[in-house]
Parts: structure tokens; C-alpha cells; sequence
């Protein structure tokens, strides 16, 4: 069981809470305590709003330990609009309509299981955006 | 310069090694070594391993190397950097002996990748990646691969098929040498109709794990040429890193650690990347294999896979590439395979590559990387 170590990730993992830079003002997600651009401390928490598209996509065929079970699934670079990326499973979406570029969103979403007496481990996803869905 | 020179070299062939151990295998290469540098005189020992406590549950591969070697006693110590092992252990020996307090040392690079198959082996690989960020994710390695394959072909309007030269070459170099994994060469045609693991990597952009050891003995120039016919110079070194995370990075395109390390070592060597006359490089994905060119200044930015394309990393070519098979076709023992590239280019600096040689080598590179190449070791051997 792993449980201390999902558990001190939750804030991040269900609302994408990274962090901001006092100094240049770049948005941090993963939070790093270390600004990537200006190597200032950067330790104020910024909540992202979730919203982005995709910068990079793959599906898994050939899955690690705990994801055998659910291949094929795709995973996704996204770029988050306040300019980090971050690496997420793609949800609620064919993988013949993923494109670079596509506009998605933030969901909350089972990550993985650790059997039958283990946590369930919860986090971000993408979708894509609920608005390009309906046109 | 480094006043340092290496005086002998082994390894074993790369396979599935389902009746030799660990200990075995850096054994056996460690064996070979010491034959070739005529010599049992060794003052420290350096293993490169990446999985020994994921896969075969044994760490402290430094004493146990070390005893089962029949060097009890010695100075020795594991060096971990994902896949990038042992180019790290390698650079650990070349300061070690350059600083004056090792005389000489022994690098082996030792990974026994088979004693777990399938699912539990690609997690143990995915450590080299970011565990919080990526693997939580189902990322794997092939998979951060594929990232970058994808963003490549969509910025710079390549195809998958555009990659093809990279496995071509690999498995025609990898058919001529007898302790290459895979020894059939690869119809260009079939590229891109292979088995996907990650699209868009398939079974042909990736380099296959296998079980192998490597091992080299470095000591003093001026003592090496007392101890061996042909020492072979390491001419420069240097190691450098980069986020283990591609999101973490400005630019996802540019392996930042394999240009810094590549810089550093031409600079020590005074050299500059046209007179490279053989470039073992870390063809772990061919997106790296193009990506790696890019960063030490062989190809242009976006312009990597056209060397593939055009021939010119062909044993003929103006800057040859996997000579003895590379990862792709050689095979990947991940921390091993770093001193598998420096065993190679000292073959082939030695006049010793048998089918796999280039003609007229002088000047060889090696360059290894741990995951997304967040490791980048690279080594510049030459002979006078």
C-alpha cells in the first residue's frame, strides 16, 4: 500500500493546484517550489482552470503493471492555458478524432486500482472540451 | 584531453540469458576485459545496472560484483542513471583515475532484464521516468517516445515511414556483428506495418531489452602504453541533465543534457562534430536517435532523420551511426548498454569491428541517455 504517497498529491491531483512565480509570474504545474523559467522561489499556490489542448498524443499498447487491464489507452501532453504542460490520460473520446491542437478539459477520473484491498487512486484526465463536443 | 586511456575491453552477446545470473554475466564480461589488458591489477570497480533491485531483487551489485570477480575487497560501487548506467559508471572510472587517486579501474555494465517479463518489466523500466507526474499516468517509456515522435512529425511534417532508416541501418550493421541480439536485417517496406507498442512507436522504432554485460578497463596514458599495443584515449567526457518529465520542458524537442554533455566533451577534446569519424548514439526510439544527432550538431534543428533517409549514416556515410547493431538491433541491456557503445567504438578505433568496421576510424563518440534524456552521457575516444 502506497497510501501517504498518493495522499500527499491529493490537492494537485483532483484540482490541479500547482503554483505561481513572485517574481516573473509563470503558472508551475507540478508545483516545484522552484521557478523552471527564473529559478526564483516561486511557492504561491495557483488553482489552473483545467482548460487546454493537446500538444503531443499515443496510445498504449504495451502497459506497465497496474494498466494491463485497460489497454489500449491514450495519453496526452496537454497545454494547459496558463503555459505549463502536463502528462494525463485521454477520457471520453475515440481515438480517431484526437488531434494536436484539439481544445480539452480537466475531469476527475479513477487513475488505477491497487487490487482488491489497496487505495483507489483518483485524478486529472482530459476530455475534450465540453463546447467543441456539442458543435 | 583526459590523461586516461582504456586497456582492454569485454562483453557478451546480447539475448534472452535464461540459464546465466547477474553475477554471471558481469563475470563473463569482466573476464573478457581482464584477458585483453593482460592484467588482474584492478583498484577499483564501477557497475552500471539499472533493474538489479526491480527485477533480480539484489542491490549492492558493487561488493558482489566485486567478490564474484575475484577482487574481494577492492574499492567498488553501483552507479544508477536509468538506461544511461553505464556511460555514468564509465565517466565515474575516467574521473576516478583522473583525479590520481585510482589507478586503474574497471567498469562493467551488467543488466538482467529477463528474469521478469511483460507488464512487471515495463513498469520496472517506467522508473526512469517521473513516478508522481507520468507513470502515475500509465506513461512508459515507449510512451514518452511516442510523445515525442508525434510532436516531431507534426512540427516538422515528417512520416512515420520518414524514421524507417534508422532500424534499416541498425539491423544491417546488427547482421554482421556475431553478439548483436537481432541479426536479420529489416525491408524498409515493412517499417511501418510493425506491431505498435506505443503508437506511433512500433516493435521497429524500439529498441528490444535482452539480458548482456560490458566492461572496460581504463588506467593512466602513460602507463598504458606500457601495458597495451593500442590504448585508446578518452579524449572527453562529460555528463549533464535535464527534468526527468518532458512537460517540464521549455522545448520538448530539444534534448538540452545531450548538447551540453556532447559540447563539453568536443571542447575538452578539441574537436568539433565533422571530425567524428563514428557515433555510437542512444537509439533507444528512433526519435532519439534523430533528436540526439540534432542536439550534438550533426543535422539541424527538424533535420535529424534526414541522415537516415539520405544514407549518410551508413558504416560509408559521413557520420555512421549503431555500427555494431546500436540499441535497435545489438539490443538495450538498459545499464549496460553504455558500456557496450564505449567497448565498440574502441573496437573500431582498434582496427578490431571485424565486418562492422569503419574504415580509417580515428575519432569515435559515444553518447548514452537515461529515459527522455534527462541523463546524457557522452564520451569521445581516439587513437593517434
Amino acid at each position: 500500500m502506497e497510501v501517504s504517497r498518493h495522499w500527499r498529491l491529493q490537492t494537485q491531483r483532483y484540482s490541479l493546484v500547482g503554483e505561481t512565480c513572485d517574481t516573473c509570474g509563470v503558472k508551475l504545474f507540478p508545483p516545484r517550489d522552484v521557478c523552471l523559467e527564473c529559478e526564483a522561489p516561486a511557492k504561491e499556490l495557483y488553482t489552473f482552470t483545467g482548460v487546454g489542448e493537446i500538444f503531443s498524443y499515443t496510445t498504449i499498447y504495451e502497459a506497465p503493471a497496474g494498466f494491463e487491464h485497460t489497454t489500449p489507452y491514450m495519453i496526452a501532453l496537454i497545454k494547459l492555458e496558463e503555459g505549463p504542460l502536463v502528462t494525463a490520460q485521454l477520457t471520453d473520446v475515440d481515438q480517431e478524432e484526437v488531434y494536436v491542437g484539439m481544445p480539452v478539459e480537466m475531469v476527475t477520473r479513477k487513475l488505477r486500482t491497487e487490487g482488491e484491498e489497496g487505495v483507489i487512486i483518483y485524478g486529472y484526465k482530459f476530455r475534450p472540451a465540453v463546447e467543441t463536443a456539442v458543435q | 584531453m583526459t590523461n586516461v586511456s582504456i586497456i582492454g575491453v569485454g562483453q557478451t552477446k546480447v539475448k534472452e540469458h535464461w540459464d546465466t545470473s547477474l553475477r554471471h554475466l558481469a563475470w563473463y564480461a569482466i573476464e573478457a576485459a581482464l584477458d585483453d589488458a593482460h592484467t588482474t591489477d584492478i583498484d577499483a570497480v564501477f557497475v552500471g545496472n539499472m533493474l538489479g533491485g526491480e527485477l533480480s531483487k539484489q542491490n549492492h551489485l558493487g561488493a558482489l560484483v566485486a567478490d564474484f570477480a575475484g577482487l574481494r575487497g577492492v574499492e567498488a560501487i553501483r552507479i544508477e542513471a536509468a538506461d544511461a548506467s553505464g556511460g555514468a559508471a564509465f565517466r565515474q572510472a575516467v574521473l576516478a583515475v583522473e583525479s590520481g587517486l585510482v589507478q586503474t579501474a574497471l567498469v562493467v555494465g551488467v543488466e538482467k532484464m529477463t528474469e521478469e517479463m511483460g507488464a512487471p518489466a515495463t513498469a520496472a523500466l517506467s522508473t526512469a521516468l517521473d513516478a508522481d507526474y507520468e507513470t502515475i499516468h500509465g506513461l512508459t517509456l515507449a510512451g514518452m517516445g511516442a510523445l515525442l515522435m508525434r510532436r516531431y512529425m507534426h512540427e516538422y511534417g515528417v512520416d512515420v515511414s520518414d524514421f524507417a532508416g534508422f532500424s534499416v541501418n541498425a539491423h544491417a550493421n546488427g547482421a554482421l556483428n556475431p553478439l548483436a541480439m537481432y541479426r536479420n536485417r529489416l525491408k524498409p517496406e515493412r517499417f511501418a506495418a510493425a506491431p505498435q507498442v506505443a503508437e506511433p512507436v512500433s516493435l521497429f522504432d524500439m529498441a528490444p531489452g535482452g539480458d548482456g554485460a560490458a566492461a572496460v578497463i581504463v588506467t593512466r596514458h602513460e602507463r598504458a602504453l606500457d601495458m597495451v599495443p593500442q590504448p585508446v584515449r578518452v579524449a572527453g567526457s562529460a555528463l549533464a541533465t535535464d527534468t526527468l518529465a518532458l512537460h517540464d520542458r521549455k522545448d520538448v524537442l530539444w534534448l538540452a543534457a545531450a548538447e551540453r554533455s556532447a559540447k563539453q566533451a568536443m571542447i575538452q577534446a578539441g574537436i568539433s562534430p565533422e571530425d567524428v569519424d563514428l557515433f555510437e548514439l542512444h537509439d533507444s526510439f528512433t526519435v532519439m536517435a534523430a533528436l540526439s544527432l540534432e542536439a550534438c550538431g550533426f543535422a539541424a534543428r527538424g533535420e535529424g532523420w534526414r541522415l537516415a533517409r539520405d544514407g549518410e549514416i551508413g558504416r560509408n556515410g559521413r557520420i555512421p551511426v549503431s555500427t555494431f547493431g546500436g540499441l535497435k538491433a545489438r539490443g538495450n541491456p538498459a545499464g549496460a548498454t553504455g558500456v557496450y557503445q564505449i567497448v565498440e567504438v574502441a573496437l573500431q578505433l582498434r582496427g578490431q569491428a571485424g565486418d562492422c568496421q569503419v574504415p580509417d576510424a580515428r575519432i569515435g563518440m559515444a553518447q548514452n541517455l537515461g529515459g527522455s534524456g534527462a541523463t546524457a552521457v557522452t564520451h569521445i575516444l581516439r587513437v593517434d
